[in-house]
């Protein structure tokens, strides 16, 4: 097994066109584990660690734009956590320190996990993919960019450079449910973000893809004003529709009734503290 | 007979946080465990294991294998020279399945590869070929208890079948409760991994392994009877031990890596991943007990009647003494002057089951501490009230019939439990890790609800029923130096601080060598049941007194002294008036070498009805436990864990706070997340991903405090410490998840859909 470390995004994506089939390494955090335990063995490897573009991320006045090379730990503090702080709940989730400081969106993107603690939150804050490839870029809405468990959009030879979020004063929270306090896979994740005049919602690990909730939200615009407190048995409601937009399975992790009750509860919690 | 006089402690003898001599390796990460060891020429090796709960073996071609460059053999059932068959009670367990015969669950060992590399050795497994004929694996033990005609093995489906039929049959309650308790499956989750190197002797006729083991000597007749060979023949040397908890009793990859050095000539090491390790040890037994109580009005027991059955999984392990443990202390740590109790341990294709800290006792424990808090609601009194009524006293009778003739101050460890003190009601701070759901932000304080619970516990110490279970130790002082040798498996718990510190308390010198651990001296027995403090800690304690005799003898000898004056004060050695000499140089020129071997009194066997002198001794601890809990999403943090332990005699304060803080975050794992999930025979979470193991944000604030009422059975006065803390504690903190959600919660581990479903 080769690996290479090149030093720049155009390096990087001529060893790819020269070798379509090699495999992208940032933080190792999952591809080390298909690796170790899943015998996974890639003939050679691209390593990101020292292409400095994808190292960096920009808080700009519309948008936040995030290398993909970037770790969790910088997510949880400073200018990304203060310009997206649902962004930095979820990345505080992530594993341990050590996780944190390894693991990145992009290798969260690559890998494209339904638990991906990422992932709601780029769902729900509308955020886009931006790829590198041979032919060229493209700029991908992450509800396109995730196909099915473990799937994404990326074609052969593409690098995700960074991701984009657009800058707004919505609240926005992030909330996972596992069975221990930390260093857990979610059994169910939901991101929120509610403007004065709309919500959004997001799910993880409850159905093959991240879920948008869609219905939930415009059912919700319709019925009150969301500049005011929502009602308490809208808010139920809301909470009731959230939960039968989730398509979870039962697996060794946790039941599919769970899971759904589990959303009900966090979507209804998570509108009560955008109020508080 | 001497003793050593001192009214001040030094540091380093019995009683001070004495340093541990392999502390500063294992903080620096210089400690050589067993997955570190490196032999020059060394072969991996590498098992092929049954995907299969029950199948016939039909064929096993191994010719592609041997043709991949690098492997240097392959071998199967039909390599090994002795016996085919192993295990700690009952030799049922193959070293590798046979052509013929039949696997008995998922990751049974079926062949053994020795190659140039672990990825070869990879590559090797992948090519074995093995047909088997796919059977209906039998995996509810009530199948077995029924009765079937289909046996899993010749040696049939039931380990252990013991009924405990105890005083007056006729008694009935006024008050009557019970239920049916399920505990799932725990495992031992020790983070060093399974590792052996096994160094073939030149001319092939014996073996040197290094391994990671809780009892070398029974390793030994194991591997020699496998192998074939005198047991003089097969050398054991303890390789560093990175945590047991009963998952290193059970042979697992000793005989093959023996085998594999032995066929190739060459050293071989073999070591299992997370995974494997999953497949390659016994667990904590999964049980299903249904209880019943019978009391007075008061709430004072008059009768206890139970249901027990272990499902041993596929081999015997120690399944039958495991399930003793647990029926001869079901009545919990209070009177109880009448039972009938049934119990079965059984064979089925699930994973084999064996020893776990706390050892039958943890089962037993969840059933009798959840009935407790069930008839003090039935009473209309409290969980400690209740617990106070009944606590069983020195001279009391457990349902076999023994006399409980130790000190059981069970009494005192409920009262000074409920003495030490709560935490705030709720923290000021609004600090996510204090909170249900930690960093995943579930909630806010007030979603949360907290309950108060107790568990209180007795646990039987050394091995039962008739075992000789003694410990072997020796001391030599050369010139003034002392070394100590023994074979006391060092698994973590510190015995190798221990005996340095019973040295220098007997011997007065402050430096104290340790020899290698081996199977060059007899026995220590095995490194569980709470019993090395008490058993090697006995063994040393005579060995080094022996010395000390010895030297008193010479130096009032050579130094024309009287020698029934002579004591050792601190480190000297006196006569009262006018001599005063260190040790250390008082014992120049000598040498003085001694061996000691320490028994502790006899036990017996249970009768058809379950009565006998089976125990040596016993331990007693209570916890409280404080939970919050996220009644809607059924999220759990507990919040403290106050616990008063029954010790005998506190030898170093810092060891006995730490076995109390891990027993007690293994004992919070079983209550709330740790179960090897096992569906048809299949494990379905064999790794860390999934086995969920307490974090440091999981586990609790500990306030300890320890009672200490010395033992006068014990050699040093001393009660082992270290399964006592698991036990009650899972009880406690089912039952104040009980009191803050109103849910009976029959099962362990509670799952949050459990709360909030
Ligand atoms: C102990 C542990 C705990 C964990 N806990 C969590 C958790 O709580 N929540 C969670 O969401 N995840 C968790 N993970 C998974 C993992 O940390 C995350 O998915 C992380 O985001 C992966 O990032 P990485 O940089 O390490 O990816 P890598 O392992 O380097 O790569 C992952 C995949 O993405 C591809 N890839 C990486 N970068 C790019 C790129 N720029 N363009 C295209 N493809 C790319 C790789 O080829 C590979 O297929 C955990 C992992 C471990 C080992």
């Amino acid at each position: 097994m080769s690996v290479l470390v090149p030093r720049s995004l155009s390096e990087a994506l001529d060893l790819l066109r020269s070798d379509p089939s090699a495999t992208l390494l940032a933080g190792g955090t999952d591809l080390m584990v298909e690796i170790n335990l899943h015998d996974r063995r890639p003939r050679s490897v691209v390593s990101l660690s020292r292409i400095d573009e994808l190292k960096t991320f920009h808080v700009g006045d519309d948008v936040v734009t995030i290398g993909a090379a970037v770790p969790y730990a910088d997510m949880e503090h400073g200018p990304l956590a203060e310009a997206l702080p649902a962004l930095a709940q979820a990345a505080r989730t992530v594993g341990s320190p050590q996780i944190r400081a390894a693991g990145t969106l992009g290798g969260n993107l690559g890998t494209c996990s339904p638990a991906g603690d990422g992932l709601p939150v780029l769902a729900a804050l509308d955020a886009v993919v931006h790829v590198v490839g041979p032919d060229g870029d493209r700029h991908i809405p992450f509800n396109d960019f995730m196909v099915g468990v473990k799937r994404n959009s990326l074609a052969g030879g593409e690098i995700i450079r960074s991701v984009s979020i657009p800058r707004s004063d919505c609240w926005q929270g992030y909330a996972k449910v596992g069975s221990r306090n930390a260093m857990v896979i979610a059994t169910a994740s939901l991101c929120l973000s509610r403007s004065s005049s709309s919500v959004t919602v997001a799910l993880g690990a409850v159905g093959p893809t991240i879920i948008r909730a869609i219905d939930a939200e415009s059912w919700l615009a319709d019925a009150c004003d969301l500049s005011l407190k929502v009602p308490s048995d809208v808010a139920s409601e809301f909470a009731d529709r959230v939960a039968a937009s989730a398509r979870p399975i039962d697996d060794h992790r946790s039941t599919a009734a769970y899971r759904r009750h589990a959303v009900r509860v966090l979507a209804r919690r998570l509108l009560e503290r955008s109020e508080s | 007979m001497t003793t050593a006089v001192s009214t001040r402690l030094r540091q380093g003898t019995l009683g001070t946080s004495a340093v541990r001599p392999d502390a500063n390796a294992k903080v620096s990460g210089s400690f050589a465990f067993s997955s570190d060891m490196w032999a020059d020429g060394m072969l991996w090796g590498a098992t092929l294991r049954s995907p299969h709960p029950r199948a016939r073996v039909v064929s096993i071609d191994v010719s592609a294998a041997l043709a991949i460059d690098g492997v240097s053999c392959v071998i199967t059932a039909d390599d090994v020279p002795g016996q085919l068959t192993y295990g700690l009670i009952a030799q049922d367990q193959p070293v590798f399945a046979r052509i013929g015969d039949e696997v008995r669950y998922v990751g049974e060992p079926v062949a053994a590869v020795a190659a140039d590399h672990p990825e070869t050795c990879r590559r090797a497994l992948a090519a074995i070929r093995v047909d088997y004929e796919v059977l209906d694996p039998i995996t509810d033990p009530e199948v077995c208890i029924a009765g079937t005609e289909d046996l899993l093995h010749p040696d049939g489906n039931i380990f252990r079948e013991q009924r405990v039929v105890h005083g007056d049959q006729s008694i009935t309650g006024e008050v009557v409760v019970e239920g049916t308790y399920v505990i799932g499956m725990q495992d031992q989750a020790f983070l060093g991994l399974e590792a052996a190197l096994a160094l073939p002797d030149h001319d092939g006729s014996g073996v040197e392994l290094y391994i990671a083991t809780q009892w070398l000597h029974e390793d030994r007749k194991q591997i020699a009877a496998c192998l074939g060979l005198p047991e003089e023949k097969v050398r054991l040397v303890l390789g560093g031990v990175g945590g047991a908890f009963g998952a290193r009793e059970d042979i697992s990859l000793q005989v093959h890596t023996c085998l594999l050095a032995l066929r190739t000539g060459r050293p071989v090491r073999i070591a299992y991943d997370r995974e494997e390790s999953f497949y390659g040890h016994v667990h904590r037994h999964p049980a299903s007990i249904w209880m019943r109580h019978h009391a007075d009005r008061d709430g004072r027991i008059r009768r206890v009647e139970a249901r027990v059955v272990f499902d041993g999984g596929a081999y015997c392990s120690t399944s039958p003494a495991v399930l003793v443990n647990g029926i001869s202390q079901i009545q919990g740590p209070y009177k109880c002057p009448s039972a009938l109790v049934e119990s079965w341990a059984v064979r089925t294709n699930n994973p084999p089951c064996g020893a776990m800290r706390g050892f039958g006792v943890v089962q037993a424990c969840f059933a009798h501490e959840s009935q407790m808090d069930k008839l003090a609601a039935a009473i209309g009194v409290d969980p400690v009230e209740i617990r106070l009524r009944n606590a069983m006293e020195t001279g009391d009778v457990l349902v076999t019939g023994q006399i409980v003739d130790d000190v059981a101050p069970v009494e005192r460890c409920i009262r000074e439990t409920a003495a030490l003190p709560m935490p705030p009601l709720s923290p000021d701070s609004d600090d996510y890790r204090d909170i249900p759901g930690g960093s995943g932000l579930t909630a806010d304080r007030r979603h949360i609800r907290r309950g108060v619970g107790w568990g209180v516990s007795i646990k039987n110490l050394m091995y039962s029923e008739g075992f000789d279970d003694y410990s072997t130790a020796r001391c030599r002082m050369d010139d003034g130096v002392v070394t100590v040798k023994f074979a006391t498996a060092e698994v973590g718990q510190g015995f190798v601080m221990l005996a340095q510190q019973i040295a220098r308390s007997v011997l007065g010198v402050d430096e104290v060598l340790l020899d290698t651990i081996d199977t060059q001296i007899g026995s220590a027995g095995s490194t569980s049941a709470s019993r090395q403090t008490w058993m090697s800690g006995g063994a040393v304690d005579a060995a080094c007194r022996a010395v000390r005799e010895r030297l008193l003898d010479l130096v009032a000898d050579r130094d024309g002294l009287d020698r029934s004056s002579l004591t050792i004060d601190d480190l000297d050695i006196t006569d009262g008036l006018s001599y005063r000499r260190s040790v250390v140089d008082a014992a120049r020129g000598l040498r003085i070498d001694e061996t000691a071997e320490y028994r502790h009194p006899p036990t017996e066997d249970l009768d058809q009805n379950g009565q006998g002198n089976c125990h040596v001794a016993f331990a007693f601890v209570a916890h409280r436990a404080v939970v919050d809990v996220d009644v809607d999403l059924g999220l759990v943090k507990v919040v403290q864990v106050a616990t008063a332990q029954d010790v005998g005699r506190v030898l170093n304060p810092l060891s006995c706070v730490g076995q109390v803080e891990g027993g007690i975050a293994q004992g919070l794992g079983l209550a709330v997340m740790e179960e090897i999930v096992v569906a048809d025979g299949l494990v379905r979470n064999p790794s860390f991903t999934d086995y969920l193991l307490p974090t440091f944000l999981d586990a609790p604030e500990v306030v300890a405090t320890f009672i200490e009422e010395f033992e006068p059975k014990s050699p040093l006065g001393a009660k082992g410490v270290g399964e006592p803390p698991c036990i009650s504690v899972t009880p406690a903190i089912v039952n104040a998840i009980r009191q803050a959600t109103g849910r009976d919660l029959p099962r362990v581990p509670v799952r949050p859909s459990d709360i909030c479903l």
